[in-house]
């Protein structure tokens, strides 16, 4: 009892560390390397609140500063969620995009580079993310009216699981169509917003995404015993006095809000969802409070150091972090499966 | 006290429960028998407040559960159901400790570590505690969750009763579990705040072991009363078709085997 919960503890303490030196890391390299002293003149430049300054301070405050909250947060948004999604559903399969919010974020950003262009109101910086978020919620509500409507009235997994691959399947096409009668430069805009990137950072996103996510993130450590109890069953959970219609439905817009932000300014970012909370579950066990604050911690320490290696991989061009959380991800997850002692 | 009133209930046009009236008084174990699609669980299930009757009334104590809060019932209201499937490595000490989520908010009080100490101890899983629920056998599982409904109505209430609902608890038990749990059963049901309700398939274990015995027959009420009065060829032949032959134990005590 108190050996495991002094482990969790452990735990929790060693992924801040983590987290605080993956951020540390992926400010200091890049296509320009600052040194430790002159990360630590432009902080305190950057907390003077002095402006102008020299180049490489501009670049330390205004992008990777920036771009590297931006990771924690995101990367925070996607590992919480792919927690809640997984305990919702009992499946240690289950990853935010699954339900369709990734795919409708992407369908909406993708009318937007269309029709934004078509209609000419590209002025504000919030219409695509705005697209986007709303294309995520979308598809998200689209998959549970389905799967709530259907036999029995309860969101099995399969049912779930299937109905999210054939709304998935909707809003692809809809993106492949919405490609194949774009123009070329908002065709390559699609592309690149599917694959996911971080490069457009800045004070203003980092805001949004981060109280998003810290709101999210509190909000779902609330509900972490209720959460619990869902794990061994929704009649369970409804013995031992949790009110799960009311639960799913908390617990599914917290996830929604969260991922449906942060992928609205950064693009599709698969598997950290997914991972994130296997590897926690293999650590310290699958007690929600642990694991949600847990995956908060580790999906930004995982999301920054991703983007490290997509920044520095082919520098000075950059890759998109999609591409590097799959191919890290994939072969991760394969292996995590084989090793699990998962019950499917 | 536990009382059904014309309880009606249908899983779309299909009607499983035909106006069951019955009431279980405390301080009894009470046991279900019937055959195949009698309407058992169903039954156990309208009156734990998991499905809502299309007609009819549950009442605990003389107050009808149908606009109570979960909570409220969860506080006096434990159900064991027939398998507990947990997909992810919980804890046992968790998994028993869950039984109190309904008496805490945040962090278990003293109390509560207390009382799944006390349980665990009783039902023989406390050297499971730091092992992984889905590493467990499915008797141990069934054991563990044992704890944890008992864990979650251990403690008298300063006022009104405490209910107990089963659902084939013998499931994944051998024969020496089986007497063992019957036996943990009567001794957790002999307080008089105490209503034990279960499900069970064995007719002899039941006839043995139980206060009170109702029979289910097609969503109906075929025969109640104790042992003695319900067990007759009649109404055993009725309901499942056998023959019961009753014989004496070498103590004096008659037992029933069926043909």
């Amino acid at each position: 009892m108190t050996a495991r919960r002094s482990r969790t503890r452990a735990v929790l303490v060693a992924l801040t560390a983590a987290m605080i030196a993956a951020a540390l890391v992926s400010i200091r390299y890049g296509a320009l390397d600052f040194s430790w002293r002159e990360m630590a003149s432009a902080t305190a430049a950057l907390l003077s609140g002095r402006t102008g300054g020299t180049l490489d301070e501009r670049i330390f405050a205004e992008l990777r500063v920036p771009r590297a909250l931006l990771c924690l947060f995101v990367g925070a948004s996607l590992g919480v969620g792919g927690t809640l999604m997984q305990a919702l559903f009992r499946n240690p399969i289950v990853e935010p995009g699954l339900v369709g919010t990734s795919s409708g974020a992407a369908f909406g950003a993708a009318l937007f580079f269309v029709l934004g262009s078509a209609l000419g109101f590209e002025a504000s910086p919030w219409a695509l993310p705005l697209a986007a978020c709303a294309g995520g919620v979308l598809a998200t509500g689209l998959v549970f009216a389905l799967v709530q409507g259907g036999p029995g009235g309860r969101a099995s997994v399969a049912a779930l699981l299937l109905t999210g691959l054939a709304v998935n399947a909707l809003f692809l096409s809809g993106i492949g169509f919405l490609t194949y009668i774009a123009r070329d430069p908002q065709a390559r805009s699609i592309t690149f917003w599917n694959l996911g990137t971080l490069s457009a950072a800045n004070w203003q996103m980092v805001e949004v995404v981060g109280a998003a996510t810290v709101a999210g993130t509190l909000l779902a450590m609330r509900y972490a015993k209720p959460l619990n109890a869902l794990l061994i069953g929704d009649d369970e959970a409804t013995y031992l006095g949790v009110n799960v219609g009311r639960l799913k439905w908390i617990v599914l817009a917290v996830n929604v809000g969260m991922v449906a932000i942060a992928t609205a300014f950064t693009g599709v970012i698969g598997f950290v969802g997914l991972i994130v909370p296997h590897i926690l579950r293999m650590i310290g066990g699958a007690d929600n409070r642990y694991l949600i604050p847990a995956s908060a911690l580790l999906g930004g320490t995982l999301l920054t150091l991703a983007d490290l290696l997509a920044r520095v991989a082919l520098r000075p061009a950059e890759l998109p972090i999609g591409i590097v959380t799959s191919v890290v991800g994939v072969p991760v997850f394969l292996s995590l499966l084989r090793r699990g002692r998962y019950a499917f | 006290m536990i009382e059904a009133r014309g309880i009606v209930y249908a899983a779309g046009s299909h009607r499983i429960l035909h106006g069951v009236s019955a009431s279980f008084a405390p301080g009894r174990l009470h046991l279900i028998l019937g055959p195949n699609g009698a309407g058992k669980s169903t039954l156990v299930k309208v009156l734990a407040r998991l499905l809502r009757p299309g007609a009819g009334q549950v009442l605990y104590g003389g107050a009808d559960i149908a606009g109570q809060s979960e909570r409220a019932l969860a506080e006096r209201r434990a159900v064991l159901s027939q398998a507990v499937e947990i997909a992810f490595p919980l804890w046992v000490h968790e998994v028993v400790m869950m039984g109190r989520y309904p008496h805490f908010s945040g962090r278990p009080a003293a109390r509560d570590l207390a009382v799944v100490a006390e349980v665990m101890d009783y039902c023989d899983v406390d050297g499971l505690a730091e092992r992984s629920y889905p590493t467990l056998s499915g008797g141990e599982k069934q054991r563990v969750n044992f704890a944890r409904v008992l864990a979650q109505i251990w403690e008298p209430r300063p006022e009104g009763g405490r209910y107990l609902f089963l659902d084939e608890p013998l499931t994944f038990l051998d024969i020496g579990h089986q007497i063992d749990l019957m036996r943990k059963l009567r001794n957790f049901g002999a307080a008089p705040d105490v209503t034990v309700i279960g499900v069970v398939h064995d007719l002899a274990l039941a006839a043995r072991f139980a206060d009170q015995l109702v029979i289910l027959h097609q969503g109906a009420v075929l025969a109640a009363g104790t042992p003695a009065a319900v067990m007759t060829p009649e109404t055993v032949r009725a309901a499942f078709g056998v023959e019961p032959v009753s014989m004496a134990t070498p103590d004096g005590r008659q037992h029933l085997v069926f043909e």
